[in-house]
């Protein structure tokens, strides 16, 4: 459960930053103010929807780092037999590499009001983000052909598992995409259409490092990681 | 989606009103709707219906252990059956649901000074989901088989064995589904809760400002986001268990001799990921009544909040604290003693932020002027009922106290009395106080009293006694004990005892559910501000309040939410959005 409390620190870090400018020392019952006084309140000046998405992601982050605590704990029993990776994986991860880079210049696009490039942008990333959930779905039907199947050994359920919410993820990713996408093609208010371009953004470049750090982990190239730094701390 | 663009931390003094949402037909304004009270009360009416289920579950219960043997129908299996039912849907479908569901939706934009959530459609969505989880765990009523039987901790591997009611049918599937959707459901709500508080507060509302109420509720929502999906981990996990035949948690097993496919997988895991759920919902129960409750006792006692700083970190402390102790659910798991030595010490030490919390609602109390309104009533009665549940629980923290009394009577005592009755009390407290809000109507005072009193005195006449029969060595989901050495005459006796009084407790919700239903039409007319208290919600033009919450100008916030009998101030309440400066103690003007 190591993990999950690592990233619980990290929330509790935000937390605490965000707590210490709301004024917790001060004195609410000596404060009275007069007609006209307005005092600041110390509220977040990014669009609310900005702040539901982070919100959102905390608790997306908070189930990953849950499978990954549950990934290292069943990986310590002795019936774990990693599988190999497809290749296939490597270039999904470059496509989806490159629908995150799509949203992020469309989103420099929207900021200076190009409608045109927000458009040919969304569709690259929507179209890339699909590719991506085929070249999954691929990786998965070349695994099964190889006899890797998802209850034949921990390692395998723990794959089709992640990936498979990964993807989950990804495709509620589309609907918003799909969402702004026809917005901008039906002309509605640039500032909307910007707004819905961020938060796909953002949304996309945390799936994306969602991604590397479950590839990572799958590759068990995380539990090396973790290995040497347990032997740099004993 | 009401959008919101705050300059320097200033908000604007109105949101445009074409980003409101507004209802167009009955459908959408009554079932359909996206206001935030209209969704609380859908929230809160469907709680207290599966609720019932629930309590009806416990009398089956108690009939049996009260008068074992004599009700054929209820066989062991059905027994494993109604526990099972009985302790998910009062945790997680009721308590869960009405606390931050219901009340979060209710309280939490009026409170702050909002027109309404953040999300509306998300908010509605939410709803629909939750009723939909609501649904699917009925329907496993109905299902073959029945609903599961696995305990309300699923534990596996036998939660998904065909020794257990439900195992290998389509109890535990059911389930496990509906846990799926409420959470997702759950989560499309907290996050509106949450950033509703963060983003909706009106002019002048700074968090320092705001009634423990929403304090109380937003860190449970807080938490709730961060600990239902270890559920949801756990749930989808187990699924696959079952359904695909993976081996996440279930070990090589073999069942009427037959061996079966699994193997390798961990129980122990399951564990870990529940209780990394289950003990933070225990606060999460807790926290929004630690707020209501602070609420209650500063309005009817007309005195402010001893403490508010305090509380507000308590609440905060509370919140962390809780997500570093759930391995004291698993002292009997065999888990390494230097373990239980960490989890016993920080177990214990949450024992410090709650104390001072109850310190400070006594200190509130201490002369103060109290009326002994049935809210009161019912905060008095959570205080004594919480101290009383918090002092087993010092008790069952301490792994070798523990060990003994795992799975015994004393634990099904604690839990009652801390996580059941006392949050309980508030709910019923919390309903008497804001129901004239919500309705425009007082509920009917005898009727109140008469509840207030039978409900009190029989719970504890229902839980104080089961801590002895625990003591005595009363093991926990047990159907039935008869032949066992521990059960003596007097313990049979208890029993019976109990039961009885589970029925009368029983009996007086039902004459609560009358009055709630009776006092909509008849109850006395409430006026806008019956308690005349400060917060927000009661300083609305119209009552019960209309679409949009307040009138053509949101408040604008000048003080705290506890300034009663202040010196020198024309009335014993200040509210929050009056300005001007009162009281010998506060600086001239
Ligand atoms: C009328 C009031 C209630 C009565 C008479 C009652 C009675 C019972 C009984 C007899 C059991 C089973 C004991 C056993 O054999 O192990 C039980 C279990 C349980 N109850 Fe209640 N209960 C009541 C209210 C509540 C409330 C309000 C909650 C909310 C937290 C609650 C939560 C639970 C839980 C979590 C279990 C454990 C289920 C399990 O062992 O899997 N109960 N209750
Ligand atoms: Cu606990």
């Amino acid at each position: 459960m190591s993990v999950i409390i690592v990233f619980l620190f990290v929330v509790a870090g935000f937390a605490g930053w965000w707590l210490s400018h709301q004024g917790l020392m001060s004195k609410p019952w000596l404060e009275q103010g007069l007609a006209g006084d307005v005092v600041a309140l110390n509220r977040s000046t990014l669009p609310t929807a900005k702040i539901g998405l982070g919100v959102f992601l905390a608790v997306v982050g908070c189930l990953f780092a849950l499978f990954t605590s549950a990934y290292f704990m069943r990986m310590a029993v002795p019936d774990w037999q990693p599988l190999p990776l497809p290749r296939l994986l490597w270039l999904n991860t470059g496509v989806l590499v490159l629908s995150s880079i799509a949203l992020q210049c469309t989103s420099v696009a929207a900021r200076r009001g190009q409608i045109d490039t927000v458009r040919l942008g969304l569709a690259t990333a929507g179209l890339t983000a699909l590719a991506f959930l085929i070249g999954q779905l691929m990786a998965w039907r070349q695994l099964t052909a190889d006899g890797y199947l998802l209850a034949s050994n921990p390692a395998n359920s723990f794959f089709y598992l992640i990936t498979g919410i990964h993807g989950l993820h990804i495709l509620g990713g589309l609907v918003g995409l799909g969402r702004t996408t026809t917005s901008a093609w039906t002309g509605a208010r640039p500032e909307r259409v910007r707004l819905g371009v961020e938060l796909c953004a953002m949304y996309w470049h945390f799936l994306l490092f969602v991604w590397l750090a479950i590839f990572a982990l799958l590759a068990g190239w995380a539990a090396t990681f973790v290995d040497i730094c347990r032997l740099l701390l004993t | 989606m009401v959008d919101i663009t705050p300059a320097d931390g200033i908000p604007p003094a109105e949101v445009a009103e074409v980003e409101l949402y507004h209802p167009h037909s009955w459908w959408t304004k009554y079932i359909f709707s996206q206001d935030a009270k209209v969704i609380a009360v859908q929230y809160s009416a469907t709680a207290t219906g599966i609720g019932l289920v629930a309590l009806v579950l416990s009398w089956l219960m108690r009939l049996q252990l009260g008068f074992p043997g004599t009700f054929n129908f209820i066989t062991p299996e059905a027994y494993y059956q109604f526990i099972t039912m009985h302790g998910m849907i009062m945790v997680i479908y009721l308590l869960t649901a009405l606390f931050l569901g219901g009340f979060g939706n209710y309280l939490i934009p009026l409170m702050v000074g909002a027109r309404d959530m953040v999300f509306p459609y998300v908010n509605m969505l939410s709803y629909w989901i939750y009723l939909l989880a609501v649904l699917v765990l009925v329907s496993s009523f109905f299902a073959p088989g029945g609903p599961t039987g696995a305990g309300w901790t699923l534990y596996p591997p036998q939660a998904i064995m065909s020794g257990t009611p439900g195992g290998q049918d389509w109890g535990i599937i059911l389930m496990l589904s509906s846990l799926i959707l409420f959470i997702i459901g759950f989560t499309m709500g907290g996050l509106n809760y949450v950033v509703t508080v963060l983003q909706g507060r009106t002019r002048g509302m700074t968090m320092m400002r705001l009634p423990l109420t929403v304090w109380g509720i937003f860190t449970a929502t807080v938490m709730a986001l961060l600990a239902f999906p270890a559920l949801f981990v756990a749930s989808v996990m187990m699924l696959l268990d079952r359904v695909l035949g993976t081996s996440f948690f279930m070990p090589a097993i073999s069942e009427l001799g037959q061996q079966l496919a699994h193997n390798g997988g961990s129980p122990i895991l399951f564990q870990h990921l529940f209780w990394f759920f289950g003990h933070p919902e225990v606060y999460i129960v807790a926290l929004p009544a630690f707020g209501i409750v602070s609420d209650l006792i500063s309005t009817h006692a007309r005195k402010n909040i001893f403490g508010y700083r305090m509380m507000v970190w308590a609440i905060v402390g509370i919140g962390a604290l809780s997500f570093v102790v759930w391995a004291h659910h698993m002292y009997v798991s065999g888990m390494h003693p230097y373990f239980g030595f960490f989890f016993a010490t920080t177990t214990l030490i949450i024992a410090i932020p709650t104390a001072i919390k109850v310190y400070n609602w006594v200190l509130t109390l201490w002369r103060g002027d109290i009326h002994l309104t049935i809210p009161m009533l019912f905060a008095l009665a959570f205080i004594v009922t919480f101290v009383n549940g918090g002092l087993t629980g010092l008790f069952l923290g301490n792994v070798v106290v523990d060990v003994p009394l795992s799975d015994t009577m004393f634990v099904v005592a604690h839990f009652h009395m801390v996580m059941g009755v006392a949050p309980i009390l508030v709910v019923f407290g919390a309903i008497y106080h804001w129901y004239p809000k919500v309705t425009g109507r007082m509920l009917d005072e005898t009727l109140g009293r008469f509840h207030f009193w039978v409900t009190f005195l029989g719970a504890y006449l229902i839980f104080f006694p089961m801590h002895y029969l625990g003591l005595m060595g009363v093991p926990r989901r047990y159907a039935e004990l008869t032949d066992m050495t521990i059960m003596t005459e007097s313990a049979r006796h208890l029993n019976s005892f109990i039961s009885i009084m589970a029925f009368i407790v029983g009996f007086a919700q039902m004459v609560f559910l009358f009055n709630l239903i009776w006092s909509i039409r008849h109850g006395r007319e409430a006026g806008g501000n019956p308690w005349r208290a400060t917060t927000l919600e009661w300083q609305t033009p119209q009552t019960p309040p209309a679409h949009g919450n307040f009138g053509k100008n949101l408040p604008i916030v000048y003080r705290w939410a506890y300034d009663y009998s202040v010196p020198g101030a024309k009335e014993d309440f200040i509210p929050q959005n009056m300005p001007g400066s009162f009281g010998p103690s506060r600086e001239p003007t």
